[in-house]
């Protein structure tokens, strides 16, 4: 008993303040890909590169529309190595949780030259898809009543419909006393009928889609639903197969995203605190208008 | 032309005759035995027998386009011979069907269940022929035959997805759980028989994970190919990635630089270590021990901090590449390197020794989920939960890659099969690995650390094994043409040893059950791919 004390008492509080105070992450973590697009002259060879299709290119005989979407990024960095014009840089950003699908995308409009390249940008946007208004206020109206019923309190229903593990060995890690989820009042709970937040991971596989569907369907109102990493958001490197749906949105309704591969915990904190309005959306990109 | 080393072709031939076509060494420590049809009993008797030969794996292609048949292929090797023996046998497209070795080989059911559902070939004599991979519900298809699109979309499921066995008498229940559980742990159906507390039966569900992977390795260029190797399993990234860029080497023809086969042999002890201490948390945890954890869980965020800063990635993700490894590392990287594991090494005696301080937690793991080392060389387990029942095999030292065969270890080995030995193995190899670390860094890290790797030819095959934490992992593939892969065989360690935790839980009481399944610590995903 005594050589326990000892040992708690020579460790000291270890769990980080994050994110009252913001995190140091190390020089080399690979966060965010940012693009300047208006420095980008090529960009078909990140294109050629990324793994999961993230940056996409549509050309059309005069114009190029390059599509990047952070829900598809596994974060491996190749599009940097790959662009020789230096317009992608690798960042350190990881607060990339967003409340809309479209949030996460950015499309970038050019004039395409004969040789493949292109220039003149013409517009950047943010957002691809339009979301069902109606679907969006339900999501908002949930957040506010959950925040308005419970307080600063929260339990959490994790499932995972068919991940590499990934995802989870990072949300566990929010239960270990340097993230230690439980100071906010939020715990993981065991049933679905306990929770208020429904934590998806993917893709979801064709033999777990109907355990997702119970499980959120065995929740009680009102309730979130949170899809973390890039293959809850969209099925990442496993896309959409004979065994792989694809993203949770494609089974139940999803009213925040988190990025990553897997999303670091401080992300995970992050898109569930903003999933409860207890923190602020993030816009990433100062080349968005 | 290189030489098989084990057995030599006359002795085959003259055992077998026209059974045997011809043995090739494909490279070193890679040779193929063709047979002439799909009955390769004999040979596999023979090989056990006169040899002493271990089946590592049994897995399927479908070469109908190309040669008009299937091929089943069965991977032995022999204790003390660094060698893969490989023997491919042809299974003809108007009669696909093949003699199972299952009856007398219980380590080849659930894989040659496998290939009834991914190929439509039969294997006759199976003692239990249910479908494992593909559940109950899903139509007639078999998706790794080369007629099957990956994106085939299939009707909606209908009925019931499996019938379990009752298990009937006064008194008996069977309780089903998953696959959603109660924690925060991966899917997979579990259905407990038990008369009072302790468990007379348990019958797993696997494969709700199954994402197509195999089948995806077909469709990307091999460079994207090693982000879904990294993805097979997240807490094995790094020892998946390795063995998937290991086998592209052996198709390529190309020879990795050294700095770059330390810097994998670090990173792969990395991913060993952050396992390991994990897992010795959370059994400890799972008896009541939580400071324990806690100070294991910390200890862990301190070596994933780490990987973090040597690669980028908390999973060691995006690090490893056909070639050798994406990144070099500077001196501040190195002394962060071997400052952390020196922090690392003092804390994690201080937590041994909390562990050995309890009683109690000795008390609950000792004689708990015992698996008797017969039963585990029946089953072929492999990897920590083999070492702990007497199976003395490690692919580090057996069939040595990367740069294992310059560093001295010891490779612990018990014969008590429980989940006390199951940490206890654990704890050893957290040990050495900090050895195998430590003597790493004091090489010279400053050379090339990648090379670029030519267009491969298509049609090259290629063996890989790397021991990932868990244990051996096995990837081989065939490649095509513009640089793509015609198959690409996964297998990792836990498809082995799930059968091992049926036969460590029986007469346990099932609150002994988390710890038990902790103390085997298998991947869903990695088993579902």
């Amino acid at each position: 008993m005594f050589n326990i004390l000892q040992k708690t008492f020579n460790t000291g509080i270890v769990t980080t303040a994050y994110p009252r105070t913001p995190v140091e992450v190390p020089a080399n973590f690979r966060g965010r890909p940012s693009f300047d697009f208006e420095k980008w002259t090529d960009a078909r060879a990140a294109a050629e590169v990324c793994p999961t299709a993230a940056i996409a290119l549509h050309d059309s005989p005069d114009a190029r529309k390059v599509t990047v979407d952070y829900g598809l990024c596994v974060f491996c960095g190749l599009c940097a190595e790959a662009s020789s014009d230096q317009a992608v840089r690798i960042t350190r950003e990881f607060e990339l949780a967003a409340t809309d699908r479209g949030n996460l995308v950015l499309t970038a409009e050019y004039t395409l030259n004969a040789d493949g390249t292109h220039r003149q940008l013409r517009k950047v946007h943010r957002g691809l898809r339009s979301i069902d208004a109606g679907v969006e206020d339900a999501g908002k109206a949930a957040r506010m009543k959950i925040q308005q019923l419970l307080g600063r309190s929260l339990a959490i229903r994790e499932v995972d419909a068919g991940s590499c593990n990934g995802c989870e060995l990072e949300i566990i890690a929010l239960n270990n006393p340097v993230y230690d989820i439980e100071r906010f009042g939020i715990h993981f709970v065991a049933s679905p009928r306990h929770a208020d937040m429904l934590l998806a991971t993917g893709p979801v596989t064709r033999n777990m889609e109907l355990a997702l569907l119970k499980t959120y369907r065995a929740m009680p109102e009102p309730k979130v639903v949170v899809a973390a990493g890039a293959c809850g958001i969209s099925g990442g490197i496993f896309g959409e197969n004979y065994a792989s749906l694809g993203g949770v949105d494609k089974v139940v309704p999803v009213d925040v995203y988190i990025p990553g591969c897997p999303p670091r915990p401080q992300a995970l904190l992050h898109g569930i605190l903003l999933a409860v309005g207890r923190l602020r959306e993030r816009s990433f990109d100062k080349h968005v208008g | 032309m290189m030489q098989a080393k084990f057995p030599p072709f006359s002795a085959l031939r003259q055992k077998f005759g026209g059974k045997v076509r011809s043995l090739h060494a494909e490279r070193e420590n890679e040779s193929y035995l063709l047979a002439a049809d799909p009955d390769i009993r004999g040979i596999s008797e023979y090989l056990r027998g006169e040899y002493n030969a271990r089946l590592v794996t049994v897995f399927a292609e479908d070469r109908c386009a190309v040669e008009g048949v299937f091929f089943n292929y069965y991977v032995f090797e022999q204790k003390g011979n660094t060698e893969y023996l490989i023997v491919r046998a042809p299974v003809p497209v108007d009669d696909p069907q093949f003699p199972s070795l299952s009856a007398d080989l219980p380590a080849a059911n659930w894989q040659e269940r496998e290939i009834q559902d991914w190929f439509g070939l039969t294997a006759i004599g199976h003692p239990n022929p249910r479908r494992v991979a593909l559940h109950d519900n899903w139509p007639d298809v078999h998706p790794l035959r080369k007629d099957f699109p990956i994106d085939t979309v299939l009707p909606p499921f209908e009925g019931e997805r499996h019938t379990y066995r009752p298990a009937l008498g006064e008194g008996v229940f069977q309780i089903p759980v998953g696959p959603v559980h109660a924690g925060i742990i991966e899917p997979g159906h579990f259905s407990f028989a038990v008369a009072g507390e302790p468990i007379l039966y348990l019958q797993l569900r696997m494969f709700y994970t199954h994402k197509g992977t195999e089948k995806l390795f077909e469709e990307l260029p091999v460079h994207k190919g090693v982000f879904l190797a990294e993805s097979i399993s997240g807490d094995s990234s790094f020892s998946h990635g390795t063995a998937f860029c290991q086998a592209i080497e052996a198709a390529a023809a190309i020879e990795v630089p050294l700095r770059a086969l330390i810097m994998r042999t670090i990173l792969l002890e990395l991913e060993r270590i952050y396992n390991h201490v994990a897992d010795i948390g959370a059994m400890a945890a799972d008896v009541g021990f939580v400071v324990a954890n806690a100070h294991a869980s910390r200890l862990r965020e301190l070596l994933v901090t780490l990987n973090e800063q040597l690669t980028g990635n908390r999973l060691l993700r995006g690090m490893v590449c056909a070639g050798g490894v994406r990144r070099g590392w500077d001196a501040a990287q190195l002394d962060t390197l071997a400052g952390t594991i020196d922090a690392f090494a003092k804390e994690f005696k201080d937590l041994i020794r909390l562990v050995h301080s309890s009683e109690s937690t000795r008390d609950r793991l000792e004689h708990t989920g015992v698996l008797l080392p017969a039963k585990a060389k029946d089953l072929g387990i492999v990897g920590v939960a083999g070492r702990a029942s007497g199976i003395d095999l490690d692919v580090r030292r057996d069939h040595p890659y990367a740069a294992y065969r310059r560093f001295s270890f010891r490779v612990p080995v018990y014969q008590a099969g429980d989940v006390w030995h199951r940490m206890l193995v654990r704890v050893e190899e957290v040990s050495e690995s900090i050895g195998i670390i430590r003597s790493a860094i004091d090489h010279d890290l400053h050379e090339e650390f990648r090379v670029p790797v030519p267009p491969i030819p298509p049609d090259r095959c290629a063996l890989s094994a790397v021991e990932g934490w868990r244990g051996e992992i096995i990837h081989w593939i065939r490649t095509g043409p513009g640089n793509r892969l015609e198959r690409c065989k996964i297998k990792d360690p836990s498809l082995n040893n799930w059968p091992a935790l049926v036969e460590a839980v029986q007469g346990n009481i099932i609150a002994d059950f988390p710890v038990i399944n902790k103390s085997f610590n298998l991947s869903y995903s990695g088993t579902d791919r």
